[in-house]
C-alpha cells in the first residue's frame, strides 16, 4: 500500500476525468485542463480550468506595468546591459525619492518619480488581487478567512511603504524595490531607530512568525502521525470526532497537558499567522513617529539590561572636544 | 521523459552544489575567536591561523635604516632647496632620503623623485608631492596623537614599497548608468570592494571622508524631536563602516556593542580612538592629498580629476593596529616620531 513518508508521494493524486469543480452560472472558468505528471508527485495533478475575470485580468495588468518599471529602471541603472542586469540582479535596487521631496507626489522621475509610480501600481494590483480573493472565496460559499489573511500582509507592505512615509512626512522613508536593497534598507531602518530588537511589536510579530512555524509543524506532524485511522480528513473529524482525533488529542494531552481541538488547531494557525504581519505593522508605523530610539525606550522602561563595565567609562569624544561630528 | 526530467534534475542540482562550494569564500578551521566585550553581548573577533599568518606575511618588515646623529652639518647648509627638513642634521637628511626610496620607489630608486643631474631641482612632480607628504608624515606624528599614539607612522606605513599606497580611494562615478530620467537610485544598488559587496552606497568616501557629513543617524532621546537622519544618510554611514571593518579587518564589534552602535557608554574605548582617526583622514584628505591634484599628473588623478585620497585601509591594510602595531616612528624623529 502506497503511504505518504514525505512531501513527495508514489500516489497521484489525478482524477480519472478532470474535475471541473462546483457548477454555476457565475463560475465561469477559461482553459482546458491538463495533467502533470511532477505536480502529482506532491499535489494535484490537475492544472486548471482557472478563472481569471477582470479583477484578476486589471492585478496581472497593473501588477505587470509595476514590475515593468522596476525591472526597466534597473536595466537603465546598468546602462541596458542585459549580462550587468544578469550579475548584478541581486544588488540592482529602485530607491524611494531623496529627502528633500518629503511627500512630494511628483518629484523628479530619476530621483524617486519611478519609484512612487512602482509602488503605485503594485499597491493597486495587490488591492485587485485581495477583492479577486474575496469575491473568489465568496462565490464557492466559503468564508473569507484567506482574504482578510492575506489583508493582514498588504497591512505591513502598507505600513513600509506607505502609511508610514506619510507619517513621518517623507517617501524618502520608503523601502526601495530590489532583493538585496530592501534587506540593506532593513538593517539600515534598526540601526536608525535605535535596534528593532527593543521594539515590543517587533517581538511578538516574532513569536507568532516561530509559532505559526512550530505550529504547523506539530499540527503537520500531527495529521500525519493519525493518518492511519483516518485523521486526514480532517473536516469529518471536526463533525463526527473519531478515534483519530481522540488519538490525536490525547497525544498532546499526555506530552503537554492541553490540546487543541480538531477545529481549532487551524483558528489557532491562522491567528498566529495572520498576526505576524499585523503585530510587525503595528511597530513598524510607531517606528520613527512614536518612539525615535527602541534601545534607549528599552533602557527607560527596563527592557534593556546594562552590563557591568569592563573598561573605563568611553566618552563622547566630540562632546568633550566640542566638535559635531 | 521523467528520465530526462530526473536527470537534468540531478544535473543541476550538482552545478548548484558545486557553485556554492567554490563560490562562498569559506574560511578553513579552526576559527579562532577572541571576546572583548561582557559575556552575552556576542562581542568577540574572529579570524583563523591562515588568515593570521597572510596578515604577518602582508606585514613584513623593511629592512631598518642605521640611526643619524643630530649633530653635526646642517643639511640646509650641505644641500640646496631644503624646504622641509630644515631641522635635520646632513646625515639624518640622507638617512630620511635613502628610507624614503627604500620605502616608496625601491625599483625606480633617486631619480623617481629627483632630477640627478640637479638633486635640488624641483622639476618633477613626484618630488613635489613627496615634499608635502613628508610635511604630513611629521603633522600625524606630532599632532594626532589622539589617534596614532606614541606608535606614529612614516612612508612606509601607507607606502610598503609602492610610489603610490594600495590602499587608496578616488571619488567613484558610480556603475555607468543610463542617465536621463531614470532612476539614480542615490548611487546605490551596485556592489563593490570597498561597500563589502552591499547594495549600500557604491561610494563609502566621499561624502564622508572628503566633506564633513555627519556620520552619527541615531537619536539620542527615546522619542522623537523632530526630523533625524534619513535612511539614505543611515545607508550612508552603513556603508563607510563596512569599509571601516574591512580595512581594519575586524568586525562591528570591536568598537560597538551592537545592540546600540550609537551609545558611547556601550562602546569599547577603540572606539574614540577610530573617531580620532575619522577626524584626522578628514583633515589629511583635505589639507594634504586632495590640494595635490593640482600636482599630479593626469595619469595619478582619478576618473574625476581628483587626487587620490587617504581612507582607513590606506594605512591599516586589514590590520586592525597598522604593521601589526610595530613603530618604525619611534626610529625615526627625523620624521615627527617620538623615540621614548
Amino acid at each position: 500500500m502506497s503511504t505518504y513518508q514525505n512531501i513527495f508521494t508514489q500516489v497521484q493524486v489525478r482524477p480519472a476525468e478532470a474535475e471541473m469543480g462546483v457548477a454555476g452560472s457565475r463560475i465561469e472558468r477559461s482553459g482546458t485542463p491538463t495533467f502533470v505528471h511532477w505536480l502529482g508527485t506532491f499535489g494535484n495533478a490537475q492544472i486548471g480550468p482557472l478563472y481569471l475575470g477582470y479583477l484578476g485580468l486589471l492585478s496581472l495588468i497593473f501588477g505587470f506595468a509595476a514590475f515593468e518599471i522596476i525591472g526597466l529602471n534597473m536595466l537603465a541603472s546598468v546602462n541596458w546591459s542585459p549580462i550587468q542586469l544578469v550579475r548584478q540582479l541581486p544588488w540592482l535596487a529602485l530607491e524611494p525619492p531623496k529627502p528633500q521631496y518629503g511627500i512630494s507626489i511628483m518629484p523628479p522621475l530619476n530621483e524617486g518619480g519611478w519609484w512612487l509610480m512602482a509602488g503605485f501600481f503594485l499597491t493597486t494590483s495587490l488591492l485587485l488581487w485581495w477583492a479577486r480573493m474575496y469575491r473568489r472565496a465568496r462565490e464557492l460559499g466559503l468564508g473569507s478567512h484567506t482574504a482578510w489573511a492575506f489583508a493582514s500582509a498588504i497591512w505591513l507592505y502598507l505600513v513600509l511603504g506607505f502609511i508610514r512615509p506619510l507619517l513621518m512626512g517623507h517617501f524618502s522613508e520608503g523601502v526601495p524595490f530590489g532583493i538585496f536593497p530592501h534587506l540593506d534598507w532593513t538593517a539600515a531602518f534598526s540601526i536608525r531607530y535605535g535596534n528593532l530588537f527593543y521594539n515590543p511589536f517587533h517581538m511578538l510579530s516574532i513569536a507568532f512568525l516561530y509559532g505559526s512555524a512550530l505550529l504547523f509543524a506539530m499540527h503537520g506532524a500531527t495529521i500525519l502521525a493519525v493518518g492511519r485511522y483516518g485523521g486526514e480528513r480532517e473536516l469529518e473529524q471536526i463533525l463526527d470526532r473519531g478515534t483519530a482525533a481522540e488519538r490525536a488529542a490525547l497525544f498532546w494531552r499526555w506530552t503537554m497537558g492541553f490540546n487543541a481541538t480538531m477545529e481549532s488547531i487551524h483558528r489557532w494557525a491562522w491567528w498566529f499567522a495572520v498576526l505576524v504581519p499585523f503585530t510587525g505593522g503595528i511597530g513598524i508605523l510607531l517606528t520613527g513617529t512614536v518612539v525615535d530610539n527602541w534601545y534607549l525606550w528599552g533602557v527607560h522602561h527596563g527592557i534593556a539590561p546594562a552590563y557591568p563595565q569592563l573598561w573605563p567609562p568611553v566618552i563622547d569624544p566630540a562632546a568633550a572636544s566640542g566638535a559635531a561630528q | 521523459m521523467k528520465l530526462a526530467a530526473t536527470f537534468l534534475g540531478v544535473v543541476v542540482a550538482v552545478l548548484l552544489t558545486i557553485a556554492m562550494i567554490f563560490t562562498a569564500g569559506w574560511s578553513h578551521p579552526p576559527i579562532v575567536g577572541q571576546q572583548n566585550g561582557y559575556r552575552g553581548t556576542a562581542m568577540v573577533q574572529i579570524t583563523t591561523p591562515s588568515a593570521e599568518a597572510r596578515l604577518k606575511a602582508a606585514n613584513a618588515l623593511p629592512d631598518p635604516v642605521e640611526k643619524a646623529s643630530a649633530s653635526g652639518d646642517r643639511a640646509v647648509d650641505v644641500y640646496k632647496n631644503v624646504q622641509v627638513l630644515t631641522d635635520l642634521s646632513a646625515d639624518q637628511f640622507n638617512r630620511v632620503m635613502s628610507s624614503i626610496t627604500q620605502w616608496v620607489a625601491p625599483q625606480q630608486g633617486c631619480a623617481y623623485c629627483h632630477n640627478v643631474e640637479n638633486m635640488a631641482d624641483d622639476s618633477l612632480y613626484t618630488k613635489k608631492a613627496a615634499r608635502r607628504m613628508l610635511q604630513m608624515t611629521r603633522h600625524i606624528n606630532t599632532d594626532w596623537k589622539a589617534h596614532v599614539a606614541e606608535t606614529g607612522v612614516v612612508c612606509f606605513t601607507c607606502h610598503r614599497g609602492n610610489p603610490v599606497p594600495a590602499f587608496v580611494w578616488y571619488d567613484n562615478p558610480g556603475f555607468p548608468h543610463a542617465g536621463g530620467f531614470t532612476a539614480t537610485n542615490d548611487g546605490m544598488g551596485h556592489p563593490n570592494s570597498v561597500n563589502g559587496s552591499t547594495g549600500l552606497p557604491q561610494d563609502p568616501f566621499a561624502p564622508l571622508l572628503e566633506e564633513a557629513g555627519t556620520i552619527r543617524v541615531q537619536a539620542t532621546e527615546a522619542l522623537p524631536k523632530g526630523t533625524g537622519a534619513s535612511i539614505q544618510s543611515t545607508e550612508q554611514t552603513y556603508s563607510l563602516m563596512i569599509a571601516i571593518s574591512n580595512a581594519l579587518g575586524v568586525n562591528c564589534t570591536f568598537c560597538h556593542n551592537t545592540r546600540e552602535f550609537g551609545q558611547w557608554p556601550e562602546s569599547t574605548p577603540e572606539r574614540v580612538i577610530a573617531w580620532h582617526g575619522i577626524q584626522m583622514v578628514r583633515e589629511l584628505n583635505d589639507k594634504y592629498l586632495d590640494p595635490l591634484k593640482d600636482v599630479l599628473p593626469a595619469n595619478r588623478l582619478g576618473p574625476l580629476g581628483d587626487a587620490p585620497k587617504a581612507s582607513c585601509a590606506t594605512c591599516h591594510q586589514g590590520a586592525a593596529k597598522p604593521l601589526l602595531g610595530v613603530s618604525l616612528a619611534k626610529d625615526f624623529p627625523e620624521l615627527g616620531g617620538s623615540s621614548q
